[in-house]
């Protein structure tokens, strides 16, 4: 069991949220609330991950973070070293890959909120910060929760994307996927079964978690 | 100082303008889709019109400038279906409409509200454990926390039975004669808006078809519209004549029908109405049948009892297209037995037929 790979995927999962999320949610709300000439090609644009192969992402992700780009050359100075191959653009790429996971199950459960809500929210002399954090967030709630275990369970999985940017560097880059792959290619297939088991189990838990609390939470709101 | 509104608006439709009282309950009365969810929100800021203007006692709240935003207006709001936040408890509910005050008078008030709307003992619940009564109690407890100088009440009963509308409604009147406010009823029910309303403004199409005190529009439609709106069935053409003595005459056909004496409406074709239970049936055989008010033959075609009532077709003599529709009371009936095919005498008083524009 490749440990150091394990807290590695776990540290990305975690980092990826705290900055993918807050982001994701007002993106969510927004989408949610608002209508507008071209609101469909956003929404495209942020699903594009669903359907791009991995490996397409990966590329112009490489280059855009490349020393040859604005941004590559931007991180480098700011960081004091190249964003490609480095757990910072393992970051960034692992939060863009990850943005439908996060914006969907916000948007719809934004969605959800009755329009009738939003008005009496608005009656009742609320601003929209206290709006937001008093009617809207709690009622969103399943649908963060969604999106927060959804991005950690696809973070941990995650493996194109991440090899095409971040290489294959123990303790800096290599994920567990990758670490299983590695495996696989030095025919370590008892490591490999070790770890393939450990990334099913946490997946299978972290869905299956996140059902059952987010249908707690809708029977214990059922709206009335 | 009352509610001023002048609202223009493509789509929804709109083109209303109106005041309403200070301190009554108006009903805003219209079939669906005439514009009066429209016009509620729009008096509340949650819809932006084309054209508004909105005072209210001389502070402007829509101009063709400025717009005040829904928190800073007076306004309480009940909506169809009650818009409770189904994740707070009824006193989280009320209290959220108080979050301007100090913790402790917050609560002190949310419990006056609750008491006031009576649901005391349900403070702890949440929505979707209260009944259809209950929820619209909270959510017009959560409406007068505020103390709005404006209630808005968006078709409130629509989605409650019946017997707990009649409770409510005595209620609503209670709670009106404690507050004081001005309160506008959204209504499609002609019988809601005579029982809980001062005044009425009837509206369709996004337009004000007749405004005034709730007996008096409901009596005397201005036209042809506003009667169908009224669901009054016996709407008619006539010309009208004028004698030489200054009095007016209806002539309908065969028959001539005195009319209270107008100097508006021109001699020529007119419509005219009759509220149902403003036809007379009466015996001419009676010592006082000689010299009845535009005494009209007819034969009946049609006898429903319907709720304590009996709904009467009546075909007019010489005039083989019309049916005049009466409405008596069940016990008439018991004294004057009528039944489909027999002859009977009717009276319309002039002062009960409508000249419509």
């Amino acid at each position: 069991m490749d440990w150091t790979a394990v807290i590695l995927s776990v540290k990305l999962a975690l980092v990826t949220q705290l900055f993918l999320l807050p982001p994701a949610i007002l993106c969510a709300r927004w989408l949610a609330l608002t209508s507008f000439r071209g609101k469909a090609w956003i929404e495209g644009l942020l699903a594009l991950p669903l359907v791009l192969p991995p490996t397409v992402i990966g590329y112009y992700l490489l280059v855009a973070m490349g020393g040859n780009s604005f941004l590559g050359r931007w991180f480098e100075e700011l960081l004091g070293q190249p964003l490609a191959f480095s757990f910072s653009g393992l970051v960034i790429a692992s939060a863009l890959v990850n943005i439908p996971f996060a914006v969907q199950p916000a948007q719809r459960a934004f969605e959800a909120i009755s329009l009738e809500v939003h008005e009496a929210a608005k009656c009742c002399g609320l601003t929209f910060w206290q709006t937001f954090h008093r009617i809207e967030l709690p009622l969103a709630w399943p649908g963060i929760l969604s999106a927060m275990m959804m991005t950690f369970a696809h973070t941990l999985g995650e493996f194109g994307v991440v090899l095409m940017v971040g290489g294959n560097i123990p303790g800096e880059t290599q994920t567990l996927a990758i670490s299983i792959y590695d495996r696989v290619q030095s025919f370590d297939f008892s490591a490999a079964g070790t770890m393939s088991l450990l990334l099913l189990v946490i997946s299978l838990v972290t869905i299956a978690v996140s059902y059952g609390m987010v249908e707690r939470l809708m029977r214990r709101r059922r709206s009335p | 100082m009352s509610l001023f509104l002048e609202l223009r608006h493509n789509g929804p439709q709109l083109d209303f303008s109106a005041e309403i009282p200070k301190g009554q309950i108006t009903a805003l009365v219209g079939p669906s889709g005439s514009g009066k969810t429209s016009i509620i929100r729009a008096i509340a800021g949650l819809l932006k019109l084309k054209h508004a203007r909105i005072s209210l006692a001389g502070e402007a709240w829509d101009t063709e400038r400025a717009h005040l935003p829904t928190r800073e207006r007076s306004i309480g709001l009940v909506p169809q279906h009650h818009g409770l936040f189904p994740h707070l408890s009824v006193m989280g509910n009320v209290e959220t409409a108080l979050s301007h005050l100090p913790s402790q008078q917050k609560r002190h008030r949310a419990t006056e509200c609750i008491r006031l709307a009576q649901v005391e003992g349900l403070e702890g619940r949440h929505p979707h454990e209260l009944s259809g009564g209950q929820r619209q109690r909270v959510a017009l407890a959560r409406a007068i926390a505020r103390n709005p100088q404006v209630l808005l009440l968006d078709e409130p009963f629509s989605a409650i039975d019946r017997g707990t509308r009649k409770h409510l409604y005595l209620e609503l009147r209670r709670l009106h004669n404690q507050l004081g406010n001005t309160v506008l009823l959204v209504t499609h029910d002609l019988d809601e808006a005579a029982q809980l309303a001062s005044h009425l403004l009837l509206i369709d199409h996004g337009q004000l078809l007749q405004a005034g005190e709730t007996t008096k529009v409901l009596t005397r439609p201005r036209n042809e519209q506003a009667a169908q709106l009224l669901d009054i069935p016996n709407v008619f053409s006539a010309s009208l004549e004028k004698t030489p003595a200054g009095l007016a005459e209806l002539r309908w056909g065969p028959h001539r029908l005195q009319i209270a004496a107008t100097d508006r409406t021109p001699a020529g074709r007119v419509k005219f109405a009759v509220l149902p239970q403003n036809i007379l049936l009466v015996k001419t055989d009676k010592p006082w049948g000689s010299h009845l008010e535009n005494p009209i033959p007819t034969q009946v075609q049609d006898v429903v009892a319907l709720g304590g009532e009996v709904l009467v077709s009546l075909q007019v003599k010489g005039l083989n297209e019309v049916q005049l529709q009466m409405r008596l009371p069940e016990r008439a009936l018991r004294r004057y037995p009528i039944t489909s095919g027999s002859e009977v005498t009717v009276c319309l008083r002039s002062s009960d037929i409508i000249l419509l524009e």
